[in-house]
């Protein structure tokens, strides 16, 4: 191998780049993986960070439960966990809907896909009312962050869900805005699948979220 | 994603959530209480995840580095949930 190496540099001239013509061989045009997610780049890695900071709260959430066990598992009780499971059910569908509008409007179906963002911002809606009847719930029976560990988990972790859940509305009625005047289409699907991804993280978090505060004992 | 798909897609969720609601509810009753509740609640929740993240997110046709970095996610805070109860049988 040495010497193969001395015979090329032997044989390489220095101002010829023998290289150049394999480098410069276009790569044939193969449906693989797209290299990038759909949307913005920005946004993923916004998608990310947020994954991170919700990721760091559920682990916390855990260990402080694996010292409190007895505390924990008696406060779960006295949540509503039909509340929690009507509001995974709400994301859940809210979530499809927006994938069911990006699918429309990638077939340049503009109308139908305004429609499916409606769908979605009214799931969102009645999240935040099942949300806000259980936290009135729990407000009126005196609880606050300072209750016991378990409530200061319970209400800083979902209220900080709840927030992401606001500015997830937020950014689906910029979109459904914006498709309603045409601005998406098959040509252009960056805004609204950057907006879509948001949504779904969204979605994703509380799919995780349910299960340990609202289930697991 | 075709409509059909992601109606698919969809129902799964419903199922699982269904799933998940019916081990709060009556879980202990079926059998299924404890570390196997716990391993089972995962299970579901990494389905569901993985689906929104395959099939509403798009990440299904994107380069692995891209699923890696949100399926790790899900798996890690998977198992860092399951460490923790581990932790509290003890």
């Amino acid at each position: 191998m040495r010497n193969l190496g001395q015979i090329k540099v032997s044989r390489t001239d220095p101002g010829d780049t023998p290289t150049m013509d394999a480098a410069s061989v276009p790569a044939p045009a193969s449906p693989g993986p797209a290299t990038a997610p759909p949307g913005d780049l920005a946004i993923w890695f916004f998608i990310l960070a947020e994954l991170l900071a919700f990721g760091v709260f559920f682990a916390a959430y855990a260990f402080a439960r694996a010292h409190n066990v007895a505390l924990f598992d008696t406060m779960q009780q006295t949540l509503d966990r039909q509340a929690g499971a009507l509001n995974t059910v709400l994301l859940i569908s809210g979530s499809a809907c927006v994938a069911r509008a990006v699918e429309a409007v990638g077939r340049a179906r503009s109308a139908t896909g305004a429609r499916w963002l409606l769908a979605g911002i009214a799931c969102g809606a009645g999240f935040l009312v099942v949300k806000g009847v259980e936290y009135a719930a729990k407000f009126e029976a005196g609880i606050n962050l300072s209750t016991n560990t378990f409530y200061m988990f319970y209400l800083s972790l979902t209220f900080f869900h709840f927030m992401h859940v606001i500015l997830g509305m937020v950014i689906l009625v910029a979109l459904w805005v914006k498709t309603r005047q045409g601005a998406y289409g098959p040509a252009d699907m960056n805004g609204i699948e950057s907006g879509a991804a948001y949504w779904h993280m969204v979605d994703l978090v509380w799919i995780v979220l349910f299960p340990l505060v609202y289930v697991m004992r | 994603m075709n409509t059909r798909q992601l109606n698919t897609v969809w129902a799964i969720l419903l199922v699982a959530t269904l799933a998940t609601w019916t081990i709060g509810e009556v879980g202990e009753h079926l059998g299924i209480a404890g570390p196997p509740a716990m391993l089972t609640l995962l299970a579901i929740s990494f389905v569901k995840g993985r689906l929104v993240v395959l099939d509403f997110m798009g990440l299904r046709g994107v380069k692995f580095f891209w699923r890696s970095l949100v399926i790790g996610w899900l798996l890690l805070v998977s198992a860092l949930i399951a460490i923790a109860y581990w932790i509290a049988l003890k």
